[in-house]
Parts: C-alpha cells; sequence; structure tokens
C-alpha cells in the first residue's frame, strides 16, 4: 500500500471514529442557514430568491471551518517530516489529503443540502442544480483551502488567517455556484455556470497541490 | 546581451550592490515623482476641459485610475518577485516582495477611496457592487492576506516562502475573479449604473492622465527602493559594509 493511499485510508478511519470531525460543520452549515429566515425574512418568496447564496454561503463557511485541522495535525506530531523524508510525491499527497477533505465536508454537505432547500423554500427546478453546483464547486473550495491549510499549518491561531487567505479565491466559485441556482430556479438553462465551475474544478486538481506540496515544505523549516 | 543579464542578474543578488547602486537614484526619482505630480495635476485639474457629462467631478480619474493601475501591476510584481525568490533562492527577490505588499494595498485603498468620492456625485452612492469596484476589492483582500500570512509566520525563510506562494496562487486567481465577477455583474445588473464609457478621450484630458500613470509608477518604484533599502539595512545590519555606511555613523552614539 502506498503512502498515500494508506494516509486517506488513515483520515478516514481518524474521521470515522471521531465523528465530530465531519458532523460539526454539518451542524455549522444547518445552523447559519436557519439564522437567515430569523434575521432577514421568513417570507417564502424572499428565501427562495436568496435560497442558493445563503446555501452556497454557508457551505462555504462550514468548509472554512474545517479545513483548519487538514494538516496541523500531521505537522504537530511529525508525520509530515516522515512524509517528506519518505520521497513519495507530495503532490499525490496533497491531492489525496483534499480528497479526504472533501469527502468528510463537501460530499455530506452536498447530501444535506436537499433538506435546507426546503426549508429555505427553494423553487423545485433549481434541486438539481444546486446538487450538482454544490457536487462540483465544493471538491474545488477543498482543493483552494488546502493549500490556504498547508501555508498556515505551522501558525498559531491559523484559524482565522486561513480564513482571511482564502476567502477572495473562493469569490468565483461562489458566483458561478449562486448563479446557477439562481438560474435554475427562474426555469432558465445553467449549463454554463457549471460548465465554468467544471473547467475551475480542472485547473484546481491540477494546479493547486503544488501549491499545496510547495506550502507543506515550508513547515520544516520553521 | 545573455551575458550581461546574467551579470546584472548576479549583481542584483548582493544587497550592498544593490544600495549603492540605488543611492543615486532616489534623488532623481523623488524629482520626477514630484515635477510629474505637479506638472500631472496641474494640467488636469487645471487645464483639462470639464466633461460633458460629469462635470468637473471626473478630474479624480487623475488620482483614481494611476492608483488603481499601479496597484494592480503590483500584485503581478510582488508575485514575480516571490516567483525568483522561490526558484532561484535569491534573498533580495523576497525583500522586494515584502516592501512591494503594503505599498501595493495602499494603491489599492487609494483608487477604492477616490472611487468611492468620485462615485457619490456621479452615481448618488458612495458604494456600488459594480464589477469593477469588487474586482478591486477583492484584490485588496489578496494583498491583506499576503501581509498577515507574512506577519504569522516567524521564520525569516519560511514567511518569505509562504507570502511568495500565496501571491503566486493570488495572481492566477486574480483574471479569474475578475472575469468571474465581470460576468456576475452584468448578468445581475443591468447597465444603469456603469463608468460612462469614453472610448476616445480627448487629448487634452488624456495626457494629464498618461503623464500621472507614468509618475504614479516613479512614485511606486521610489517607495519600492526606499522599502528594500531599509530592509537591507536591517537584514545587514551585522554585516561591516552596513556599519561603515556614513548613514549609519548616527546610529552609534
Amino acid at each position: 500500500m502506498s503512502l498515500v493511499t494508506a494516509t486517506i485510508r488513515r483520515d478516514l478511519l481518524l474521521a470515522a471514529r471521531n465523528p465530530g470531525e465531519w458532523l460539526n460543520p454539518l451542524m455549522f452549515f444547518l445552523m447559519v442557514v436557519a439564522l437567515f429566515p430569523l434575521a432577514v425574512d421568513p417570507d417564502p418568496k424572499f428565501l427562495a430568491r436568496i435560497a442558493g447564496g445563503v446555501i452556497w454561503v454557508a457551505a462555504l463557511l462550514a468548509t472554512l471551518l474545517s479545513l483548519d485541522a487538514l494538516y496541523k495535525a500531521d505537522v504537530d506530531d511529525g508525520t509530515l517530516e516522515q512524509w517528506l523524508a519518505s520521497g513519495e510525491s507530495l503532490y499525490l499527497l496533497a491531492l489525496g489529503k483534499a480528497l479526504v477533505h472533501w469527502l468528510c465536508s463537501g460530499l455530506p454537505l452536498t447530501i444535506m443540502a436537499p433538506v435546507l432547500g426546503l426549508m429555505m423554500a427553494l423553487p423545485n427546478d433549481a434541486y438539481w442544480a444546486m446538487l450538482l453546483s454544490l457536487l462540483i464547486g465544493t471538491p474545488i473550495l477543498s482543493l483552494l483551502g488546502s493549500v490556504g491549510a498547508a501555508l498556515t499549518a505551522g501558525v498559531r491561531s491559523g484559524g482565522l488567517l486561513l480564513s482571511l487567505l482564502i476567502l477572495p479565491m473562493y469569490v468565483p466559485v461562489l458566483i458561478f455556484a449562486a448563479s446557477a441556482v439562481y438560474h435554475a430556479g427562474l426555469g432558465m438553462t445553467y449549463n454554463g455556470q457549471i460548465g465554468f465551475l467544471g473547467a475551475m474544478l480542472a485547473l484546481a486538481v491540477c494546479l493547486t497541490p503544488f501549491a499545496a506540496a510547495a506550502a507543506l515544505k515550508l513547515n520544516l523549516s520553521r | 546581451m545573455w551575458q550581461w543579464l546574467v551579470r546584472l542578474y548576479h549583481r542584483l543578488g548582493s544587497p550592498k550592490w544593490f544600495y549603492e547602486l540605488t543611492s543615486g537614484w532616489i534623488f532623481w526619482l523623488a524629482l520626477v515623482s514630484v515635477i510629474g505630480t505637479v506638472i500631472g495635476l496641474t494640467l488636469g485639474l487645471l487645464y483639462a476641459p470639464a466633461d460633458y457629462l460629469q462635470g468637473n467631478s471626473f478630474r479624480i480619474i487623475y488620482i483614481h485610475v494611476p492608483a488603481a493601475i499601479v496597484a494592480q501591476s503590483g500584485f503581478v510584481m510582488m508575485a514575480v518577485a516571490g516567483a525568483v525568490f522561490l526558484i532561484w533562492r535569491m534573498k533580495m527577490a523576497a525583500w522586494v516582495a515584502r516592501a512591494i505588499a503594503p505599498i501595493g494595498a495602499s494603491m489599492c485603498l487609494i483608487s477604492l477611496f477616490t472611487g468611492a468620492i468620485w462615485g457619490k456625485p456621479t452615481w448618488g452612492t458612495w458604494w456600488v457592487w459594480d464589477a469593477r469596484l469588487t474586482s478591486m476589492l477583492m484584490l485588496l483582500f489578496l494583498y491583506f492576506g499576503v501581509m498577515a500570512l507574512q506577519r504569522a509566520i516567524e521564520s525569516e525563510e519560511a514567511s518569505h516562502k509562504a507570502g511568495a506562494i500565496l501571491s503566486l496562487v493570488g495572481l492566477v486567481n486574480i483574471p479569474i475573479i475578475k472575469y468571474s465577477v465581470e460576468w456576475w455583474n452584468t448578468l445581475h445588473q443591468p447597465a444603469t449604473l456603469k463608468l460612462t464609457e469614453k472610448p476616445s478621450m480627448a487629448p487634452d484630458m488624456l495626457w494629464p492622465l498618461l503623464i500621472m500613470i507614468v509618475t504614479t509608477y516613479v512614485f511606486f518604484a521610489l517607495l519600492v527602493i526606499l522599502r528594500t533599502r531599509n530592509e537591507i539595512l536591517w537584514q545587514e545590519r551585522k554585516r561591516s559594509w552596513v556599519q561603515q555606511l556614513p548613514e549609519m555613523a548616527g546610529g552609534k552614539r
């Protein structure tokens, strides 16, 4: 078993035995969405208009929340040094870590989103768009976020810093995804937005692991 | 030519050489900044004709546009300097990259601030979610991110590298952000509030603007060089060549 598959297996096992890791962001997601009708307006017509955007902003924040821990333990307990010493491809490792993060945050969020759609009076036509956009968009969040997580892994109280670094980069994903849901709700086509998300995902898969791998190496020179 | 470039590159890597080279530049850069500002602003504020739509309020363009252009190219310069540092481990490049960050962020702030002042009489509001405004705001956030990251990491080497990696990732993202924001804006907002497009600016208006853009670049170069020189003095403060500098004599009382 190669290092990458072993790491993926270990991280998934850890997540399975410590459900808080993936449950907490999920609950956060639910609570944030629930705040909007309370704070703004519970009128279904109004909610239907903002549903896609609110769900996407909440998903983005929930992803950020769980990113902080992505590399922290590995840097603190010396696992990272073993990875670097092993000579295995850090690119694949970073890709694997992002995949695990997506499995523990993006995928549950996507599965739970239809329930939130009901609460937010999401128009019926928009459900597929929401699921598709989350399915394609949340991996981008995990991949971009893994760069930030690698950069801030050795920094004390890096969580807030991580959000500062990564949030501006999430803007394009948010724009296209929320717009796909919104336009689907109006009965318009949303192929273009989903296509852009797919292109961004392809770009992110190719490029972000390089940056994350370079950032991981920094944690040794501290 | 190639040999000359390689030699120039190796020399640029030496802080001492850079410091001595730029000592003579500061006066001239400052002089050009002052003269350019005086000429550009005089022409722009006093002699350029008033805009037929916006009247005199358009004149803030002579500060707004140069600041915005320099803020954007500043990020590219910072990322390129970071890349030079990452690839060839040239310390000077890292110092230059670090010197650029706060100056670029200030330029970004200036352009946002003057934009708000300009927006009030023109659009009737301080802030509009216009595509350009939004992408400038994102650029400011990216600058803030790089600066925050550099400050948070204690180890010198690691903080330079982290800043370089982040600015390179940001560089790839800037066009994506720019075009996605433009696309979002054109879909959601019809052109009710848009900068009046002026495909051909009158030459009387254009010349002062070009002068101001060049001047702002020179001023930016001056600030970057000054900050880099300070960084050199601080980093090399234990080296004998710094301690023998005449300007350091006052500090050793």
